[in-house]
């Protein structure tokens, strides 16, 4: 049985597009407005990438930490997390959703645990920032053996042999990290750089869905849409918190920009 | 089931292929983009490991620019007054840094001079780490960035001016609770978005294995030198001897103790002390006194103060140097092992320590080293004459004067 985030590519591809995923942050700004964000991004976002906050996020940039902060102020907690998951797919029976954090929030809830609660709440993938290959093996065969898709990164200093062994392992879907940054930093490669890299790692595995993240912004989305899929979070980390410093509602703000982001690669 | 250590070989060197410790302990939990320069460091450190050139520049440094050894000295008004085990200091920080951490920056620096970096960063607490790295730098041609927590930045001001003299740009970060834990963090992320051509420098034996093993093996110059001391001094190593050392992320201590962890315990006693915080707080940052639970922070699994969802815990302490959530992956080993014991000293107990010892003797320790000494001020007394207590006073004190004279109305040096 194909898994619903190798449905949602087919299906993109079918449309002849790349798949459009949304980052934001769980219980950001609060519990019930991070559900009313998904609730409205997904009509304009194909697989929506929920963060599971963080205290020390050393992958993460300003934007992402701001959220990340925010929401573990307002009382996150990791149960939440399945809690906004369940009912976003009350709604959004065939959305992907795919949880993202760091390994030390699964290890203190337990591998088997976590997974348990993924499948009873529908999530479809993982990707965890601080456990890289080899080390995430033993976990990349849990996820499988649920069905759940364990989203192996590649990064530019990935080395060749490197990622011949990680694609290897990987599932449905591979994330390229665009550049060598944190999240949302300034885009210092050229698109065009991010394209060749991307179409080497296609070489390797063209039927595997590669997704690219990191820097993503509005103006450059658009010449990346050549790629499966575009991810994109710290711009919408920072929309909601523009949205709460200018007392502006951030669910409709947001929802303009998924809505910008996805006209640019239709 | 207990964990074994073996005997002969250097603790940092007794991890398995994923760099674990005890097979629970360490490993190098980052994000991909830093796998290959971590790889690369791996390669080249372990090359150079057994280059002998490498080692006689190391030598060469070590001996004529922090002067090495650094003096091993009795505390006879502190044994009189206590009246019990005898008290001997080995004062580390007698060296152009101040502090233990100069054998980690000169290794590192060399190390980035042969990986032909010319940019080095690094975290720092008391500043002592920021200030080391800045000052050995400038002597071998690098730049260096050192990343500071706000809070730190303004209580341990002194060395942040030092750091600055010696040209280093010092970056304040504000996340979070604006110290150590912090810190570390944002250097880790400057090294993710610029890895190829900066050399990340951690500055204590925690964070991904390979930055626990250099540490390790920079610090281990502090029981090399001991031991030829104390031998020098009592003929062998004496029966009872107790090695004490203040525990933040443990690269003093494991540098105190290296060389001495293959004797039986009841020969060489080796005792940590962590930070207790204020009696007053609830809050600290001893893990392993307060039997955290295990955790995976800055790549490492190690003890490490959390909540139950795996956020990591705020920590207390007057000493910046030890006001650090987690601890070296090495400590961790060493207590599960029954090698080593680890236990606490408050603020206000360092305090006292640091006022005891700087108006009997002729030495300064920092608060962090007073947190050793306030632990050996308490057993002395009910200890036998032919007990050595040996204090690691691996931090000078001038960076906590303003400190100092705020909490004890005065400060002389």
């Amino acid at each position: 049985m194909k898994s619903e985030i190798q449905l949602t590519f087919e299906n993109c591809k079918r449309e002849n597009r790349p798949a459009l995923l949304t980052y934001t942050v769980a219980s950001d700004p609060n519990k019930k407005r991070s559900i009313q964000i998904i609730n409205s991004i997904a009509k304009y976002a194909d697989i929506i990438e929920l963060g599971f906050p963080h205290s020390t996020p050393v992958g993460d940039g300003g934007q992402i930490q701001t959220s990340s902060n925010r929401a573990i102020k307002n009382g996150f907690k990791m149960r939440d997390t399945f809690q906004i998951v369940k009912k976003f797919k009350k709604n959004f029976k065939n959305k992907p959703v795919i949880l993202m954090g760091y390994y030390n929030m699964i290890y203190q809830y337990g591998e088997s645990n976590f997974l348990k609660d993924c499948k009873k709440s529908g999530v479809s993938g993982i990707i965890c920032v601080d456990l890289p290959w080899p080390e995430n093996k033993d976990f990349a065969k849990k996820c499988k053996k649920k069905l759940i898709n364990f989203i192996q990164l590649l990064a530019p200093t990935t080395t060749k042999d490197r990622m011949k062994k990680i694609i290897r392992d990987s599932h449905d879907m591979v994330y390229y990290i665009s550049m060598l940054s944190t999240t949302g930093g300034k885009l210092k490669v050229a698109p065009r750089k991010i394209l060749d890299n991307y179409k080497k790692i296609k070489r390797i595995n063209s039927r595997k869905n590669l997704v690219i993240g990191f820097g993503i912004t509005e103006k450059i989305i658009k010449s990346l849409k050549s790629a499966d899929g575009l991810v994109v979070g710290s711009l919408l980390c920072k929309t909601i918190t523009k949205s709460l410093k200018m007392r502006q509602n951030p669910v409709t703000n947001l929802v303009k920009v998924v809505y910008n982001l996805k006209n640019k690669i239709l | 089931m207990s964990l074994k250590i073996k005997k002969g070989i250097p603790l940092i060197d007794q991890h398995d292929k994923n760099g674990m410790w005890g097979g629970k302990f360490g490993g190098s939990f980052v994000p991909e983009t830093l796998k290959k320069p971590i790889e690369d460091l791996t390669n080249l450190f372990s090359k150079l490991r057994n280059d002998k050139s490498f080692i006689k520049e190391r030598d060469y440094h070590f001996e004529n620019y922090v002067g090495t050894p650094t003096p091993l000295i009795k505390l006879d008004n502190l044994t009189d007054h206590l009246g019990g085990a005898q008290l001997w200091a080995k004062v580390v920080s007698e060296n152009p840094g101040t502090a233990h951490k100069v054998y980690a920056c000169i290794v590192h620096c060399l190390i980035a001079k042969r990986a032909g970096k010319r940019y080095v960063c690094t975290d720092t607490g008391a500043g002592m780490q920021g200030k080391n790295l800045a000052m050995v730098a400038k002597k071998f041609g690098l730049k260096a960035k050192i990343f500071m927590g706000l809070r730190d930045l303004v209580r341990q001001k002194k060395n942040v001016d030092v750091m600055k003299k010696y040209g280093a740009e010092v970056v304040p970060v504000t996340s979070g609770s604006q110290t150590l834990v912090d810190a570390v963090s944002e250097s880790m992320r400057y090294w993710v978005a610029n890895c190829q051509d900066v050399h990340m420098v951690i500055g204590s034996t925690v964070g991904p294995s390979i930055f626990v093993k250099i540490s390790g093996y920079s610090t281990s110059q502090i029981s090399r030198e001991l031991k030829v001391q104390l031998i020098e001094e009592f003929g062998k190593i004496p029966n009872k001897l107790k090695l004490l050392n203040c525990v933040g992320g443990g690269s003093s201590a494991y540098g105190f103790w290296s060389e001495f962890i293959d004797y039986d315990k009841r020969h060489v006693n080796l005792i940590g002390v962590e930070a207790g915080g204020s009696k007053n707080s609830k809050l600290h940052a001893a893990p392993l006194s307060n039997n955290s639970k295990l955790g995976i922070l800055h790549g490492a699994k190690a003890y490490c103060i959390q909540d139950k969802d795996g956020q990591i815990g705020e920590t207390e302490s007057l000493s910046s140097g030890l006001d650090y959530p987690s601890v070296s992956p090495l400590h961790c080993f060493l207590k599960d092992a029954g090698r080593a014991e680890y236990t606490s000293a408050t603020d206000e107990e360092a305090l006292n320590a640091y006022k005891l010892v700087s108006k009997l003797e002729n030495i300064s320790p920092s608060l962090e080293p007073s947190h050793a000494f306030a632990t050996a001020i308490s057993l002395a007394p009910k200890l036998s004459k032919d007990t050595i207590l040996c204090i690691d006073s691996c931090g000078h004190s001038l960076k906590d004067s303003d400190i100092i004279k705020e909490k004890l109305g005065f400060y002389t040096e």
